[in-house]
């Protein structure tokens, strides 16, 4: 079967490179691009593991073809920080205790991240839904809730600073 | 779980996509949002030679208003449709039914018509089409053609589409004025098909029935819209008593699938439910 | 110019010590997609198994087609049973006393059972070469229920057992037993039943369910064939013990095996056992030279990993008419699958089961578990909780439940009357173990005057009393005991192995410090919560502490992490070491102050000389001093090691109160409040402590309201993907509220008892307790798990209740 070649923004980088059709997303970025931080979680769509974010929305890289994202501007968690600054919502998870064993917390960033964009004032019912695509088996959600919520007061204040 | 190889393809318009169809033949599947075909594929189920990829046709994502049509393109995802500010205000229904399918993620991915052409009783755009009077225009080799969804949903994954057509709009009119709306959709939790769901559209005149549409989601081997319930309510003033009445008629035509989510007498019960909460709750929409 | 003088208060909080709630040590490498699981290694030249597995529950192997496998190109090898048996590994002993099959070998015994392996240059060709290796099963009849698989003409499931009438726990009495185990005094027992006014018992099912980690299982074995060392990262609770065995199995010396256990995607349980994927990579390892990396999908790790529970359970209370109890038996038939390979202590095949007298005190009690094959995949599991300890406090807090029912008391007020008191502790249950410490009553008082108990009865009495109700309303209330920190190993061993733990701290000469322990983290925060306990200890910052585990080459020997062992066990060990340090560490602060060692006293983090403050010597100055000049007659350096055995087990307790709300119309319920006291001893570090509570009772949620392994009658699991098996998301997880007494464990070094199980153990019968609550009025005494919408709807249905 022909190979593909698929060129796109992966973090902030172009690359060019060879994928089979059937290559899903989230083995070439972490098998071909050694990109780890996305992980396989349920493989059916279900736990959110491995979401990431393609041109502004989140997606689920288990269910998805690498060469799908031919053109597209690709984040992973490996992304998030910049200039070697965590994220707000990396922040936030860690000053709350939004993980344990850490195997959903890509996933999870990568939700919320996209999450407080598209939502930058949730309430705790529109949390619960907005990462109602992501399972974590560690933390029952709640200081994952309130890492949300800490984060998106962050993302304001850092707004209202720049402003 | 790793999928068969096969040939990508990916066309840039209709035209070439059925040109593609036509010419592979039945070893082709169309690639919409993937979240059931991919699936299927992990699993072997599926084992398609090519794959012909209709995410990059600009023609057929959006909403416009084409005169009183209002235009949905197949590949609007469902965030899309929940966003969207012509179906939140001509037809609010879709937006608020598309924030029970799946989760945010798939949602991203996921399109009415992926949704609509997969055929599956428990997908829920079939009784939402049913509900909202929708007809879907489908591409073939031989051009277009307009099938009204009452007449589109054949049989558990069986629809009037062929194997080299693609269905690429759904043209759905406005709600009457002041009609109210409901989908009640019971699941075991975030992201799972219904138990059982009822979708209901009404509009009153005189404070009695003027429009009614009720329809069923994972109820029998297709969407199934509930004529007789309909009828019940159809012209009255609605009472309690004709609610319950019209959800038994709606129960009588269910026929579900016995699986993980309950037997036949729970998902009918259930059925009857989803029906008596959804004309509540558009009954005390509609004005 | 000299540095301002610090307060007390101040370096006390610079430590981060016990009782602080430091942030985790372990979430930097997290939050920035540098963790290192084991699918996340890739090592040069690595090669990918995939397994072929049974599509039918039982069978008989007729043939085995590998041609077509092997032309893919790609494909390095397609091994079966027949491969395996030249090297003796077709077959592995189980953790039980049993054996297990690697691949099938003639026969399959369960669905998913692993028959072939297929070695590859990459995943996408070895699951291409799955599909192309065709076997040819002749169908046997299939035995999926264990009261069935007892039955005089049931089929033989294991046929390689015929003639053993002995089985690792004693006679075999079918050829589907597998034991019979009892404890307690059964004619006390029975006396005390013989005789008493009143006896109520209740069949129950504890369902089969599955931990379900969010990282499932795999490893990457690497042989190196010059060296003839083999090193392999998995995803195990118990990388020790997985030495020991591997050495045993492959023939290579245990000095020459080095199991990793890198960054682990939660436990549960689930990655204690030793899987036949494991096995099969290692040795493809082995014969093939080159590094062989198996990942498990999540059917995979549905079907054919450990599961847990699958107990069938017959209660029995004898009471006096005023609820006061007398006694207790318990007759359990515990469905374990196709071969035993449950994870328990050797000498004990129902594990901790016999906690099941609770929190009461009870005079006379018996119990008897079964063990049955069937046609399921092996396991048993504790699955966050110690060994069967779930089954126990469900079993005990159930019949409390059925017993205050039946008398008309309150299910508060029988507690009252039944718990043991606080001056009854150390307390020695009916079964023998020596509860260490609890103050129950204080804890229940505390919980009930939080939720206003009474105003809740009232509203639930005004909704009974109301038929145009929409919801039934029900309170559930449970009042359990733990058992964990397995164990003392006069009684806990694995595989002969005691069931101690251990730690080695090193102290450099700057005075920060490394600690390697026996056990291995999962999420729980070791990496953090261990360095407190030096902290206080050693008066060293946390920060500068770093704690390594998982690596069998650098870490002392230990049994691992499961069954709350951490804390309790590793937890001590961590102290005792330290405490070692801390009497070197004042030899030589004597040395240096010229003072003799008992003119000084230990404040935070230095040694004083008594009555002249200005004199002293931090652990810092020290630690330099005895990598430079120690003391004569002292050797230099400051390390130590120590290997704990514990006195006892601790004994962690809680209060949980729950009240749920059902839909008369679906059966849906909503828990509208969840409030869970706990006691776990001495908290090291709070936020840690209230996050592994919140989880503890979401995975208690997830199995009382949803999780089950449901098979047909051919033995084919239904819903193995996490579609149909139920793990909630935030939308349907209640919010939690969490409070605490403590009682420290009088036997442990900082009086800690564990407690990241607690929630699980405690919660589940909880939710029970709450959803039988609404149909008490009905007359109803128990209702089984899960509680579903859709079994909810059927009693509802069962009982006459109507929207």
């Amino acid at each position: 079967m022909a190979k593909q070649i698929v060129k796109m923004t992966l973090n902030g980088q172009q690359i060019e490179q060879l994928v089979d059709s059937r290559t899903l997303l989230v083995h070439f970025l972490r098998e071909q691009m050694n990109l780890t931080g996305a992980h396989i979680g349920c493989e059916t769509s279900q736990c959110g593991a491995c979401t990431i974010d393609i041109d502004g929305e989140s997606v689920k890289a288990c269910t998805h073809l690498a060469v799908q994202c031919d053109g597209s501007d690709v984040k992973t968690v490996e992304g998030l920080a910049e200039n070697g600054v965590l994220h707000p919502v990396q922040e936030a998870f860690y000053e709350e205790h939004g993980l344990q064993c850490g195997y959903c917390t890509p996933g999870m960033l990568m939700r919320s991240y996209r999450f407080l964009q598209e939502n930058p004032n949730p309430t705790e019912d529109e949390i619960r839904t907005g990462i109602s695509g992501n399972l974590c088996r560690c933390t029952g959600y709640q200081n994952i809730i309130k890492a949300v919520q800490s984060a998106a007061t962050k993302l304001q204040d850092n707004e209202t600073a720049s402003a | 779980m790793i999928p068969p190889n096969f040939e990508y393809h990916r066309p840039a318009t209709v035209d070439e996509a059925v040109g593609l169809l036509t010419s592979l033949g039945s070893e082709a599947k169309i690639l919409a949002g993937g979240h059931s075909l991919l699936p299927m594929m992990k699993l072997r189920f599926a084992m398609p030679e090519h794959l012909v990829d209709i995410n990059r046709i600009p023609e057929l994502s959006g909403v416009s208003v084409v005169g009183d049509d209002i235009v949905i393109g197949a590949m609007t995802t469902e965030n899309a449709v929940i966003a969207d500010p012509i179906l939140n205000e001509k037809v609010p229904l879709l937006p608020e039914a598309a924030k029970l399918i799946a989760d945010p993620q798939v949602r991203n991915r996921g399109t009415i018509g992926g949704d609509i052409a997969h055929g599956d009783p428990a997908n829920d755009h079939p009784a939402l089409a049913l509900a909202c009077d929708a007809v879907m225009t489908v591409v073939g080799p031989e051009g277009a053609r307009q099938i009204p969804a009452s007449e589109f949903f054949l049989g558990t994954y069986w629809t009037a589409l062929n194997d080299d057509d693609i269905l690429t709009a759904i043209t759905v009119k406005a709600f009457p004025n002041g009609a109210g709306f409901s989908y009640r959709k019971l699941k075991r939790k975030t992201g799972d098909w219904a138990t059982a769901a009822c979708a209901v559209v009404v509009a009153l005149s005189g404070g009695s029935v003027s429009h009614i549409r009720i329809t069923l989601t994972n109820l029998g081997p297709t969407a199934i819209r509930a004529h007789d319930a309909e009828a019940v309510l159809s012209g009255q003033t609605v009472t309690d008593e004709l609610i319950k009445q019209a959800a038994e008629k709606a129960m009588a035509i269910c026929d579900p699938a016995e699986d993980l989510r309950g037997d036949v007498e729970y998902k009918t019960a259930m059925a009857g439910q989803m029906v008596q909460r959804a004309i509540a709750e558009a009954l005390s929409r509609a004005n | 110019m000299n540095a301002p003088v610090k307060t007390p208060e101040e370096r006390q909080a610079e430590l981060q010590g016990m009782g602080d709630s430091r942030l985790r040590k372990e979430d930097a490498r997290f939050i920035q997609g540098k963790g290192q699981y084991c699918d996340d290694i890739k090592l040069p030249g690595m090669l990918h198994m995939d397994i072929v597995r049974s599509p039918i529950a039982h069978g008989r192997i007729k043939n085995i087609k590998k041609d077509d496998a092997l032309a893919i190109p790609g494909v390095h090898a397609v091994l079966t049973a027949d491969d395996l048996k030249p090297l003796n590994l077709h077959w592995m002993p189980t953790l039980a006393g049993d054996v297990a099959a690697v691949l099938a070998d003639e026969k399959v015994h369960f669905q998913m059972q692993e028959v072939a392996i297929v070695i590859a240059d990459d995943r996408y060709i070895a699951a291409d070469a799955v599909e192309a290796v065709e076997v040819e099963y002749e169908e046997l009849p299939v035995v999926m229920d264990p009261y069935a698989a007892l039955e005089a003409d049931a089929p033989v499931l294991r046929e390689d057992l015929a003639g053993k009438n002995e089985g690792a726990h004693g006679p075999r009495e079918h050829h589907n037993h597998i034991f019979t185990w009892e404890a307690g005094d059964k004619a006390a027992a029975d006396d005390v039943f013989a005789s008493a006014p009143v006896t109520v018992s209740q069949h129950m099912l504890y369902p089969r369910v599955h931990p379900c980690p969010l990282e499932t299982c795999g490893c990457v074995a690497s042989f190196d064939p010059i060296k003839g060392e083999l090193t392999t990262w998995m995803t195990s609770q118990a990388p020790h013990v997985v030495r020991t065995v591997v050495s045993m199995l492959s023939g290579v010396p245990e000095s020459k095996v080095r199991i990793i256990s890198p960054d682990i995607g939660g436990g549960f349980g689930n990655k204690v056992g030793v899987y036949p994927g494991y096995v099969c990579a290692i040795v493809s390892s082995i014969v093939l030279g080159k590094p062989v990396k198996w990942s498990e999908d999540r059917i995979e790790n549905i079907s054919s990993t450990a599961f847990a529970r699958d107990y069938h359970m017959d209660g029995h209370l004898a009471a006096t008419e005023d609820g006061k109890i007398l006694g207790l038996k318990v007759d359990v038939v515990a469905d374990h699958g196709a071969f035993d390979a449950c994870a328990d202590p050797t000498k004990f095949p129902a594990g901790l089961f016999h906690i099941c007298s609770g929190s009461y005190d009870i005079s006379a009690a018996h119990c008897s578990v079964k063990g049955v094959y069937t046609n399921k995949a092996p396991g048993g599991v504790a699955y966050r909780c110690s060994f069967r300890v779930t089954e126990a406090v469900y079993l005990i807090e159930r019949m409390v439940d059925v017993l205050a029912q039946k008398l008309d008391i309150d299910k508060a007020e029988i507690r009252r009357k039944n718990l043991i008191r606080k001056d009854q502790f150390p307390y020695t249950s009916p079964f023998g173990f020596e509860y260490d410490s609890g103050d129950y009553h204080t804890a229940l008082e505390k919980v009930l005057d939080a939720v206003d108990y009474k105003a809740l009865r009232a509203e639930q009495q005004e909704k009974r009393n109301d038929p145009d109700s929409p919801t039934l309303m029900g309170i559930g209330l449970v009042t359990f005991t733990e058992v964990v920190g397995a164990g003392p190993t006069k009684m806990c061993d694995i595989l002969g192995v005691g069931m101690f733990d251990s730690c080695e701290i090193r102290i450099h000469p700057t005075g920060s410090a490394i600690a390697r322990m026996g056990t291995i983290t999962q999420g729980q925060g070791h990496q953090t919560t261990y360095a407190q306990i030096i902290a206080s200890e050693l008066g060293i910052p946390s920060e500068v502490i770093q704690v390594e585990e998982g690596d069998t080459s650098t870490a002392p020997y230990g049994l691992g992490t499961y069954g709350s062992r951490s804390t309790p066990v590793a937890g001590a060990a961590i102290a005792m070491a330290a405490r070692k340090i801390h009497a070197k560490a004042k030899k030589i602060a004597a040395h240096l102050l010229e003072v003799s060692e008992s003119d000084l006293d230990w404040e935070i983090d230095r040694f004083k000389v008594r009555g002249n403050e200005d004199q002293f010597k931090t652990m810092a100055d020290i630690a330099f001093a005895a990598y430079q000049q120690p003391p004569e007659g002292l050797e230099p350096g400051l390390e130590a090691v120590h290997y704990y055995d514990p006195p006892n087990f601790t004994y962690p307790f809680g209060i949980y109160f729950c009240v749920v709300d059902i839909d008369k119309g679906t059966g849906e319920s909503s828990i509208r409040r969840f409030y869970a006291l706990d006691d776990c001893g001495t908290r090291i570090n709070p936020m840690i402590i209230d996050g592994q509570i919140h989880g503890g009772l979401t995975e208690g949620f997830a199995v009382a309201m949803g999780q089950q392994m449901p098979f047909d009658e051919q033995g084919n699991l239904l819903g193995n993907t996490l579609m149909d098996y139920f793990l909630p998301t935030a939308v349907e997880t209640p919010a939690w509220e969490t409070d605490y007494t403590v009682t420290p464990s009088p036997h442990h070094p900082i009086g800690a008892k564990g407690v990241a199980e607690s929630p699980h153990v405690g919660s589940i019968p909880t939710f029970t307790s709450a959803v039988v609550d609404a149909f008490a009025h009905l007359g109803v005494t128990h209702i089984d798990m899960p509680h579903t919408s859709y079994r909810i709807w059927k009693k509802l249905k069962e009982e006459g209740v109507q929207l």
